[in-house]
């Protein structure tokens, strides 16, 4: 399309001294982590708030596996550096390692969330469930929501995933998948704060 | 960035008006659909204005028609009491002032006074749109739905929101509203950091867009806050948790069958932590509407551009140390409550910056009353009464006396009412050329003016009075309480004027309407104003500027020295500036 190429020439070279240098995309991306950390940094605040009123507090390593959080923190960071291979495959124009590792990256997704769910069944089989106590409840919650940003990031690759094929070429196509990345990062990088809170304190 | 970005706009009614992607045609969505909610919650309060003047006597006119489960015989009941309290406050400020003032005025203006042809991310734009309608809406439809409305106040403060009926709903909505204005916040950064015309530097960026910046980063770093504590209540509502239910709570004779644990205080803290950086969403635009509309019609350069910029960055950067001072009664160390007595004396020092300079700005400027330009002079003695009399609530000492009382309603009703809403209206007027290409009537702009300005005053002051006496403003029946009685007839002043104020408001709507079909036609820059939304044809064509605009000077050249005209567009060059 025409409009599109006027959009990605203008990408190319900002007609004003005063842009970034960045493009809108990956700024956004980058104001929309920052409304996520305060997001999460709200839950955080609120699991210290309730910790520090709470007259006991069961020791995470007691009542989660901690061989199989710890499992997931590996899944996750082995992901972000296989989503990063696939942004540095998208440099070299290398369409079959862009898949293969961008295909990897979804992988170990759909593994952290099958890992996640034998946890979360394992703990629903003995009756314990968001109501069942404050520890439970954020539990729960922060790594629902967290849950939920693995399945949005996925959700973003896959889509990339299935685009590459038509659209290996567009301009665009390399900073979607940096913003995707960003996003994968984050999402990685909260994992790794969750997993000592919940697991190992 | 849209295929439609360039070239002509979408000919299908549906692209075109209804899931459009043009930030003008966004923009006019927020701004009819903002108003719309901004009259069903001025006509709720008045519902609740009846009551408190005349408590327990039918309606007039409407009660009957309202159900009776809610008002038999059409007298209200305190449960539709309690959600019209509720909703009045939701939807005048998440769904009307925020909605108007930020996303209306910021999706039309601010892209125009950068010299952008859209916003950065025009489909973002549309959804955000959607996602407050049907918030909106569903919030609404509340009082239809099972369980009703919401019934506790627009700060939902727990346990109580906890287990009325309707908070599922308001949550709901919240949510969709809340996500709404941070895609907007995203989108306005990025437009404004990043699409700005070439030559236009920081510090020539209109004052304007300085506050929607500013605005933006408020909404974007308080609001997660607001979602993730409206998340945790909605988990507390659906499945039992207790994030908020501290251990052995008794509710209605009965222990809660819940695990405890949870702490009511933290609801509070994470809801003012947005509700104060929320109330600077609600004024800074209305500053920044206020500057633009003084600059214009003084003719001569803002004071001190800098004073308000710096001024409105330290506003930012300040409210978010302040929210506490909400919470003074609440249980706090008292520690903590002078931190915040602190901080919140320290952020009225900015407001009271930008206040000056625009007083300063009228000095030696030769003044065009417009209409636009009264609704800017009434803004600051007003502004300034609801500032000042925030000051007594900021001290912890006086604080306990006034906390909770009409006194408070009548100081944040001067802030939002006779600030923020005088601004927006007298930047529709300011606007209102630009956007449909015919001006709105003088005499009528007067007449709603001096209207609404005395009444607004009738509605509002006398609630410092009764504030004073000591009434508290949660009453739903205030003559029960004996000592509410002395001070009881400036309730019917204040409701007497509440009714003044709404009829006050047909010139202005029937103005509108008329202003938009059969309003006398005007030239791109009726105003003869310099920033870069009068350099384009009115109403701007989709894609905005005939040509790229390039910008040479500061925002506000008027009366330049030596030039022939008293004003000297952004985007004229000339040697001798």
């Amino acid at each position: 399309m025409g409009g599109r190429m006027t959009t990605a020439a203008a990408v190319a070279a900002p007609p004003s001294e005063f842009r970034t240098g960045l493009t809108n995309a990956k700024l956004g991306v980058w104001l929309f982590l920052a409304s996520e950390v305060m997001l999460f940094a709200t839950l955080f605040t609120t699991y210290i708030v309730l910790r520090l009123g709470a007259s006991e507090w069961p020791r995470g390593w007691e009542v989660l596996n901690v061989p199989l959080g710890f499992t997931n923190t590996l899944v996750l960071i082995v992901s972000s550096v296989t989503m990063v291979m696939a942004y540095a495959k998208c440099w070299d124009r290398d369409y079959k390692g862009f898949r293969i590792y961008l295909g990897v990256t979804i992988a170990l997704g759909f593994v952290f969330l099958g890992i996640k769910s034998f946890e979360w069944a394992a703990k629903f089989r003995v009756h314990h469930f968001p109501s069942t106590s404050i520890y439970y409840a954020l539990y729960f919650t922060m790594t629902g929501l967290h849950g939920l940003h693995v399945i949005c990031g996925m959700i973003v690759n896959g889509a990339l995933f299935v685009l590459s094929k038509k659209e290996w070429d567009h301009p665009l196509f390399m900073g979607r998948i940096e913003g995707s990345g960003l996003f994968w990062h984050f999402v990685d990088i909260v994992w790794i704060f969750l997993f000592p809170t919940f697991y190992l304190l | 960035m849209s295929d439609d970005q360039h070239g002509h706009a979408p000919r299908s009614f549906w692209r075109r008006y209804v899931f459009a992607t043009d930030h003008k045609v966004i923009g006019l969505q927020y701004f009819f659909t903002s108003w719309v909610f901004l009259l069903i919650g001025f006509t709720m309060v008045l519902l609740m204005r009846w009551e408190l003047a005349y408590p327990g006597t039918p309606i007039p006119f409407v009660g009957r028609l309202i159900s009776p489960l809610l008002a038999p015989g059409g007298i209200m009941t305190g449960e539709l009491y309690n959600s019209l309290g509720a909703m009045h406050g939701t939807l005048m400020i998440f769904l009307g002032i925020v909605p108007l003032g930020f996303a209306a005025f910021g999706n039309y203006i601010l892209p125009l006074q950068i010299g952008a042809d859209d916003m950065a991310f025009p489909r973002i734009n549309m959804a955000s749109y959607w996602l407050y309608f049907v918030g909106g809406v569903l919030m609404l439809s509340s009082f239809i739905l099972p369980g009703g409305a919401a019934q506790s106040g627009w700060t939902s403060y727990a346990p109580l929101a906890e287990f009325n009926p309707g908070q599922t709903t308001w949550l709901v909505s919240m949510v969709l509203i809340i996500t709404s204005s941070l895609l907007g916040a995203i989108n306005f950064l990025t437009t404004g950091i990043n699409m700005r015309a070439p030559g236009l530097s920081l510090f020539r960026l209109p004052v304007f867009v300085w506050a929607q910046l500013v605005t933006s980063v408020l909404l974007l770093l308080a609001f997660p806050p607001l979602e993730a504590a409206a998340v945790l209540q909605l988990m507390d509502r659906v499945l039992h948790t207790s994030f908020f239910i501290p251990a052995g709570l008794v509710v209605l004779g009965t222990k809660v069958a819940a695990s405890g644990g949870g702490s009511p205080l933290l609801w509070e803290h994470l809801f003012w932590f947005l509700g104060h950086p929320e109330v600077y969403v609600l004024l800074l635009p209305a500053m920044g509407i206020v500057c633009e509309i003084i600059a214009a019609n003084t003719r001569k350069p803002l004071h001190g551009y800098k004073i308000i910029v710096y001024s409105m960055l330290a506003i930012g950067v300040l409210s978010f140390v302040v929210w506490a001072h909400h919470m003074f009664v609440s249980g706090m160390s008292p520690m903590l409550g002078n931190f915040f007595l602190v901080t919140t004396m320290i952020i009225s020092v900015p407001s009271v910056a930008i206040l000056t300079s625009m007083i300063y700005s009228l000095q030696g400027g030769s003044i065009r009353f417009s209409v636009p330009m009264l609704f800017a002079l009434a803004f600051m003695p007003l502004f300034g009464i609801g500032g000042l009399t925030g000051l007594p609530l900021g001290l912890t000492v006086t604080d306990i006396y006034l906390h909770d009382t009409y006194y408070i309603i009548g100081h944040f009703h001067y802030v939002v009412v006779t600030g923020s809403i005088i601004a927006l209206m007298g930047g529709v007027y300011h606007w209102f050329p630009k956007w449909f290409g015919r001006k709105m009537n003088d005499f009528w702009g007067k007449v709603h003016f001096w209207g609404s300005v005395a009444a607004m005053n009738g509605v509002f002051f006398p609630m410092f009075i009764i504030g004073l006496h000591g009434e508290s403003r949660r009453l739903y029946d205030p003559t029960a309480q004996i000592h509410n009685l002395p001070a009881h007839y400036w309730h019917i002043v204040s409701t007497v004027s509440a009714g003044l104020l709404m009829l006050f408001q047909l010139p202005f709507i029937i103005n509108v309407i008329h202003g938009i079909f059969w309003g006398e036609k005007t030239q791109e820059n009726p105003w003869k104003a310099t920033t870069l939304e009068w350099a384009c044809p009115s109403p701007p064509p989709h894609g905005n500027f005939e040509k790229p605009p390039r910008v040479y000077h500061d925002p506000y050249g008027y009366s330049v020295p030596g030039y022939r005209e008293d004003w000297l567009p952004q985007n004229v060059e000339w040697e001798g500036a």
